[in-house]
């Protein structure tokens, strides 16, 4: 049944690929302005062994940027739910930081972090944190009064009260978050890469683009693209692993 | 003996200032009565008439203005000193869905620190009585609404309370289910001996079940009458049909104003 869901844009896809690969070639269309599908898998195998590097050094900063936001996202989270005043004091600014062009920060994190690792990291942080933090703490703030009214009519003391009904109930807002953090994190990445990087997809989207080796950009694309759908499927794993209550229901 | 004491307990809630109208809501204004051990008191009255709020307020889950509630001789000023002493079962169903059937049942246990594994054990031997046979392993959203709530029962049975607080435990069912429930619940009742408080807007649950039966006056809350039940046991579905219990039908209406 989830083969039969996938035939329909399946088909419609490798039409599209069909219909352009035919365009381009009939009306000669010259390979550094747009190349035709079957030149873009040309550039990506011969360039399979340099891609991997590249790969690899994206996917670190995106793994070390979702686990950095994942934690500042819960605490922060929790820390507004903890207490009505930093509730007042940090939600406005949460969603005020929203509005900072992160685009526009990134030369800046050059400037101070240099060109190593890090200020890509901090790219990834920035555009992952505010989706997990806004979520989880709705979802935090969505607990059924009853259900803690009723652990305290069985005398639950508060970290009993968090550990088996507040982070349980905001499990599924937790994962909202973190799918639309997965999906954006790689483009995080590469973003940071652009303004500055020895390595990563987003370098050598640039360097190829430079050259004029549009095929290798294209490639490059369809790669991000990619892996921002596996992480996705991922996230959506770990979120059956861990609620199957949410599942199983039918 | 008597378990339970209330007395003179009042509680009003300031419902804030909103729009510079300080509303003040009297909930429920000196209210005194007492339960004896083992027996299953019925609290009958209009919605909105601070019904709930006793039970919260015995629960530990509010704290009354003035007034006391004295445990087994013990009076228990604080709602922490209440929390933790009552069965509470609110109204809605709180089962936890991230939970199986099982492990929901023996959340009380739990909390108060117990073996989880005499409590699964405990739990298994009562599935049948309580019609959750074969079911322990279910999420709570896989189950029926008469289901859930005899979850809930169960696990406000298991976690070892001397006395129950019920809010309209069966309100949110249909009527057939309610009242195979009812009947479910006159057998489960005679197993076990449980003092318990019952809350309902249904007459005829609160003659069935009970064995005597307060009745409260619209809000404020007060106790206008107390009826003792004194109709033989063992009850069956045809009860609410014998005289004696027509009778008594027609003087709580009369206390209700109906």
């Amino acid at each position: 049944m989830r083969a039969a869901r996938l035939f329909l844009p399946a088909a419609v896809l490798l039409t599209l690929a069909i219909l352009w690969e035919v365009v381009v070639w009939g009306l000669e269309v010259p390979k550094w302005i747009v190349p035709s599908p079957s030149a873009i898998w040309q550039a990506f195998w011969e360039m399979r062994a340099l891609l991997g590097v590249h790969v690899a050094q994206t996917m670190l900063e995106v793994a070390i940027g979702i686990g950095i936001a994942v934690t500042a996202g819960v605490s922060v989270a929790a820390a507004i739910n903890f207490s009505p005043l930093l509730q007042r004091a940090i939600y406005p600014l949460l969603v005020i930081s929203q509005t900072v062009p992160i685009l526009a920060l990134a030369p800046l994190l050059i400037i101070w972090f240099g060109f190593g690792i890090a200020p890509k990291v901090i790219v990834v942080t920035l555009f992952c944190f505010f989706p997990i933090a806004v979520n989880t703490s709705d979802g935090l703030t969505s607990t059924e009064p009853e259900l803690i009214d009723l652990f305290r009519s069985m005398g639950a003391t508060w970290l009993q009260i968090w550990r088996k009904v507040r982070l349980p109930a905001a499990l599924p807002y937790f994962f909202s978050g973190l799918k639309i953090a997965a999906t954006y994190s790689v483009t995080g990445a590469i973003v940071g890469e652009w303004v500055g990087a020895k390595q990563g997809l987003g370098i050598y989207m640039l360097r190829s683009s430079a050259a004029f080796k549009t095929a290798q950009v294209f490639s490059a694309i369809v790669i991000t693209s990619l892996l921002s759908i596996m992480l996705f499927l991922a996230v959506f794993a770990l979120e059956r692993g861990m609620m199957p209550w949410h599942f199983d229901e039918r | 003996m008597t378990l339970l004491a209330v007395e003179s307990l009042s509680k009003t809630f300031s419902s804030g200032s909103r729009r510079g109208t300080r509303g003040e809501v009297e909930a429920v204004v000196d209210l005194t009565f007492r339960v004896e051990e083992g027996e299953f008191l019925t609290i009958i009255g209009p919605s909105g008439c601070g019904k709930s709020t006793l039970l919260r307020l015995l629960a530990g889950l509010v704290q009354p203005d003035s007034g006391q509630v004295i445990l087994q001789g013990q009076p228990l000023p604080d709602p922490s000193d209440r929390q933790g002493r009552f069965g509470f079962m609110p109204q809605r169903d709180t089962l936890l869905p991230w939970r199986t059937v099982l492990e929901n049942v023996i959340l009380g246990v739990e909390l108060a620190g117990g073996s989880r594994d005499t409590a699964r054990e405990e739990a298994r031997q009562l599935l049948p009585l309580f019609g959750l046979d074969g079911f322990e392993n279910n999420w709570p959203s896989t189950l029926s609404g008469g289901m859930r709530q005899r979850a809930a029962l169960l696990r406000t049975f298991l976690a070892g309370y001397d006395i129950l607080l019920l809010d309209e435990p069966f309100g949110a069912l249909d009527a057939l289910t309610r009242r195979m429930l009812q009947q479910w619940l006159l057998g489960v009742r005679t197993r076990f001996s449980k003092t318990i408080l019952f809350i309902t807007h249904d007459v005829d649950e609160a003659l069935l079940l009970g064995d005597r039966m307060l009745v409260f006056s619209p809000r404020p809350g007060r106790i206008t009458a107390e009826l003792k039940i004194d109709l033989p046991h063992p009850r069956d579905e045809n009860t609410i049909l014998i005289p004696e219990f027509l009778a008594l039908k027609r003087n709580a209406l009369a206390h209700l104003k109906l």
